[in-house]
C-alpha cells in the first residue's frame, strides 16, 4: 500500500507556487476520479442497455479487488523448511519460509510475486466476465419488466450476499496489497513536464492507475464506436424494439454488455487494491458515490459518467485542502453530495443527460 | 369505506393491541421475551410504519430515512442532558426537530421522483452522517457518541443526582423497571420501557391506519398509481407528497427518540445508509403498502439479528446432534456460515428470495395461503375464482 504522505496531500511544500498546488490537487483527484469513472461507466452501460439499476455494481468492484488478493495469496503459499545450521534464539531450528513460486521458478517466481497486482488482471478479466454473465442470465434477466424499486432491492440483496461471502472467505480485516516494487516510489511529476523539481511529487502507482483507467475507458468507447457489435449495442440503447424487429438477437448482446460492465468494474478494483487495502465493504463505500456520479453525469450518458467521475474526484481533492477546510469546515466530507444536490436541482437530467431517460 | 372494511380494521387494531400487551408472554417460548429485544421490536415497528406511509402509499423510495432516526436520537439525548430525564420533553423535541429536518430535505428532494429522489435522499443522509462525524462533533460528540454525564445541567431534576447516572423515566416511572413474574412455568419479564414504547406504537399504528383510510391517503395512493394523470386533472401533488414525507420523518424521529429513551446514547452510525437500507428491508419483507406488514418485517429482522447472531458453532453441533456424525459436521459447517457473524448473509438471501418470489412481502404470502385454503375448503364460486386468479398471476 502506498502511504499517503501528508506533505503531498496538503500541497504545502515550501516554494510551491499556486500553479504547483493546483496541479497537485488535480493529480490527487485523478486516481479516485478514475475509479468513480470506471464504476459509473459500467453502471451507465447496464442502465442504458438493460434498463436495470444495478446496486450490486460496487460489489463487482470489490470482487475485482479480491481477485488480486486471491492471486497474491495463492502465489505466496509458503514451503517451510527447517534450517540445518542456523538456530533461533530459543534453540529450535530456524524455519526458512520460501513461497512455492520462488522455490520452483527462482527469480521468475519472485518477479511474478512482485507483479502480482497487475498480473491479476489476467485472472480478473475471464472471472468477472463469467460473474457478469451468470448474474445477468441467472437473476437480472427476470427483472427487466419489474419496477425500478424491485431491481434496486434485489441487487441490493445480492450485494449483501456477495460481500458476506467474501467476508466469510477472506475475513473482515483489510488485506494490504503491495504494488510492484518498481512502481511504489514517488515520481517528480513537475520535473517531468519542465517545472521546478521537487514541488509536484506524486506516488507513481496513482499515475499508473490513472493511465490504466484511461486505457480501459478508451477501449470501451472504441469497442462501442468502431465495431459492428458496438454499433448494434448502441442501436439497441437507442431503440431496443426496432433492433429486435430487424432480426438481431439483442438479448445476447446485452448479456455480453453486462459482462463487459462487470469486467470494467472488476479491473478498476484490481488496480485500486494497492491504493486502498481491499476489505469486504469496499464496494458499498464506492457504490453510493458512483451512483451520485452517474446521476450528476446524466443517467444514460456514457461520456457524462466519465466526465462527472473525474470532476467529482478532483473537486473532492480540492475540498480536502487545508486552506479550503479552514473556510468551510467539513466541506471535504460532503462536497460530492452537495454538488449532486445542486446539479440535480439546476439541471434535472445531469450534466450530459439525454431526454426521456428515467423520466416517467 | 365499506362496512366490511371498517370491521376488518377493528379486528386488526384489536389484534395489534393484544399482540403488544401479551408480547412478553407470546414471544417467551421463542427466546425473544427479554425487554431489550421487545423494545427494539416495537421501536423499529414505529420506524417501519412511518416509512410505509411514504413508500407504501406514494411509492417514493427514500434511501435516507435513517437520518431522521439519528436526528431524533440526538435531540432526545440533548433534552436528557439539558432539561430533565423525563422522556416526554425528549420525545416531543425529537419529533419536532426531525419534522423540521424532514420538511427541509423533503422540500428539496421531492422536486424529483423515481431514482433521482432515492439518490437525493441518500445524498442528504450521507451528508448528515459525515457531518455528524466531523464538523458537528460539538453537538454529536463524534465517534464516541452522545451520552448523558454527571456534569450535565439538567435544569429540572438536577437535585436527583447522586452516585449513579440517572435513569430515563416517565414522571417517576423508570424505563428500566421490570417485574419478573412466573406464569405457566415461564419466567416472564414485564418491562415498563417496553409497555411505554408499545403503547406509543399502538397510537402510531392507529394514526397510520386512519391516514391510510382517509381522503388524504387516497390521494397518496393516486400519486403512486399515476402521478402524471393526477397532474393532468389539475391536482398539485407536491403538497401531498411533502406532507407524507414530513409525517414519515416525524415517525422516524419518534422511533429515534424512543431508542434514546430506552438507552440514552446516540451515535452517528444510526444515520448511516445501511441503517436506511434496513428500514427499506423491513417494509418490503413485511409487505409495502399493507398495514401489518412493516411491523411484521421489523419484528422478523430484529429477531434474526438478535437470535441468529447469537448462535455459534458448538450450539449448532447440539442442534444437529440427531444426525449421523459425518452429516452433522457437513450441515454444521454449511449452516455456521449463516449464523453468528454471518447473519447478514441470511438476511441478504432472505431478502433476495422475498423480492424474487414474493414481491408483496410476507403479507402477500399469508393472503395467498388464506385464499388457497378457503378455495380448497368451500369450493364456492367467488373465492375459488379469487384463488385461481392469484395462482394464475
Amino acid at each position: 500500500m502506498i502511504p499517503e504522505t501528508v506533505s503531498v496531500r496538503d500541497g504545502t511544500q515550501p516554494g510551491a507556487g499556486a500553479m504547483d498546488v493546483f496541479l497537485l490537487q488535480v493529480l490527487n483527484g485523478l486516481d479516485k476520479g478514475s475509479a468513480y469513472a470506471m464504476i459509473a461507466l459500467g453502471l451507465t452501460l447496464i442502465f442504458g442497455t438493460l434498463g436495470v439499476v444495478n446496486f450490486a455494481h460496487g460489489a463487482l468492484f470489490m470482487l475485482g479487488a479480491f481477485c488480486s488478493v486471491a492471486l497474491n495469496k495463492l502465489l505466496t503459499l509458503e514451503k517451510i523448511a527447517l534450517s540445518e545450521t542456523e538456530m533461533t534464539a530459543w534453540g529450535t531450528p530456524l524455519e526458512i519460509r520460501t513461497p512455492y513460486a520462488e522455490a520452483w521458478f527462482g527469480d521468475f517466481g519472485a518477479w511474478v510475486i512482485d507483479w502480482s497486482v497487475p498480473l491479476s488482471i489476467l485472472i480478473a478479466i475471464p472471472f468477472m466476465l463469467l460473474v457478469g454473465i451468470v448474474m445477468e442470465r441467472g437473476l437480472i434477466r427476470h427483472f427487466y419488466k419489474r419496477p425500478h424499486a424491485e431491481q434496486i432491492l434485489v441487487t441490493f440483496g445480492l450485494a449483501i450476499v456477495l460481500q458476506e461471502i467474501i467476508k466469510a472467505w477472506f475475513g473482515a480485516n483489510p488485506i494490504p496489497q503491495p504494488a510492484p516494487e518498481a512502481l511504489t516510489g514517488m515520481m517528480d511529476f513537475g520535473a517531468a513536464i519542465g517545472m521546478d523539481a521537487g514541488n509536484v511529487v506524486y506516488p507513481a502507482w496513482r499515475l499508473v492507475y490513472f493511465l490504466f483507467a484511461a486505457a480501459v475507458i478508451g477501449a470501451v468507447f472504441a469497442f462501442l464506436q468502431f465495431t459492428t457489435f458496438g454499433m448494434v449495442v448502441r442501436a439497441g440503447m437507442a431503440d431496443r424494439e426496432t433492433v429486435g424487429l430487424l432480426g438481431i438477437n439483442i438479448d445476447k448482446r446485452f448479456t455480453l454488455t453486462f459482462g463487459i460492465a462487470a469486467v470494467v468494474a472488476g479491473l478498476a478494483g484490481v488496480m485500486y487494491s494497492p491504493i486502498l487495502s481491499p476489505n469486504y465493504h469496499l464496494g458499498m463505500d464506492f457504490l453510493v458515490l458512483s451512483f451520485v456520479v452517474v446521476v450528476v453525469g446524466g443517467m444514460g450518458s456514457l461520456p457524462g459518467a466519465v466526465a462527472a467521475g473525474m470532476l467529482l474526484g478532483i473537486l473532492q481533492s480540492f475540498a480536502s485542502m487545508n486552506e479550503v477546510k479552514a473556510i468551510f469546515p467539513g466541506i471535504d466530507q460532503i462536497i460530492i453530495y452537495l454538488v449532486a444536490v445542486v446539479i440535480l436541482l439546476a439541471r434535472p437530467r445531469g450534466l450530459l443527460g439525454r431526454k426521456g431517460v428515467m423520466e416517467s | 369505506m365499506t362496512v366490511e372494511q371498517s370491521k376488518k380494521d377493528k379486528i386488526m387494531v384489536i389484534g395489534v393491541v393484544l399482540a403488544v400487551l401479551l408480547g412478553p408472554i407470546i414471544l417467551n417460548p421463542f427466546g425473544a421475551g427479554y425487554p431489550d429485544l421487545l423494545q427494539k421490536f416495537v421501536i423499529y415497528g414505529i420506524f417501519a410504519i412511518g416509512f410505509n406511509i411514504l413508500f407504501g402509499l406514494t411509492g417514493y423510495l427514500s434511501f435516507g430515512h435513517a437520518a431522521f432516526l439519528g436526528v431524533g436520537s440526538y435531540s432526545a439525548v440533548w433534552m436528557f442532558k439539558l432539561l430533565s430525564m423525563n422522556i416526554v420533553p425528549a420525545i416531543i423535541l425529537a419529533m419536532v426537530i426531525s419534522g423540521l429536518f424532514a420538511l427541509l430535505i423533503g422540500f428539496i428532494a421531492l422536486r424529483r421522483s423515481g431514482i433521482y429522489f432515492s439518490i437525493l435522499t441518500l445524498a442528504f443522509a450521507q451528508m448528515s452522517y459525515n457531518l455528524a462525524y466531523s464538523v458537528l462533533t460539538p453537538i454529536t460528540n463524534g465517534e464516541t457518541g452522545l451520552q448523558i454525564l454527571h456534569g450535565d445541567p439538567r435544569v429540572l431534576d438536577a437535585a436527583v443526582e447522586d452516585g449513579a447516572l440517572p435513569v430515563t423515566n416517565l414522571f417517576g416511572l423508570n424505563m428500566n423497571a421490570t417485574a419478573d413474574v412466573s406464569l405457566l412455568g415461564m419466567d416472564i419479564q414485564f418491562n415498563a420501557g417496553y409497555y411505554i414504547c408499545g403503547l406509543i406504537m399502538i397510537v402510531a399504528f392507529y394514526i397510520a391506519l386512519r391516514l391510510f383510510r382517509s381522503p388524504f391517503g387516497m390521494m397518496l395512493k393516486a400519486i403512486k398509481t399515476n402521478q402524471n394523470r393526477l397532474n393532468f386533472t389539475g391536482v398539485n401533488s407536491r403538497p401531498y407528497t411533502l406532507t407524507a414525507f414530513v409525517i414519515s420523518g416525524i415517525y422516524a424521529g419518534l422511533a429515534g427518540g424512543l431508542l434514546a429513551c430506552t438507552d440514552p446514547l446516540a451515535g452517528a452510525e444510526r444515520m448511516q445508509w445501511t441503517a436506511s437500507g434496513e428500514v427499506v428491508l423491513m417494509t418490503i419483507l413485511g409487505g409495502a403498502g399493507t398495514m401489518l406488514g412493516p411491523i411484521l418485517g421489523a419484528g422478523v429482522i430484529k429477531y434474526f439479528e438478535n437470535i441468529f447472531s447469537a448462535y455459534n458453532e458448538s450450539e449448532l453441533m447440539d442442534v444437529f446432534s440427531f444426525l449421523p456424525h459425518w452429516l452433522q459436521e457437513l450441515v454444521v459447517s454449511v449452516s455456521s456460515l449463516f449464523v453468528g457473524e454471518g447473519w447478514h448473509l441470511t438476511l441478504g438471501v432472505l431478502f433476495m428470495l422475498i423480492v424474487i418470489f414474493l414481491p408483496g412481502g410476507l403479507m402477500e404470502g399469508f393472503n395467498r395461503l388464506v385464499k388457497l385454503a378457503r378455495g380448497g375448503y368451500r369450493k364456492d364460486g367467488a373465492s375459488a375464482s379469487a384463488a385461481g386468479k392469484v395462482t394464475a398471476e
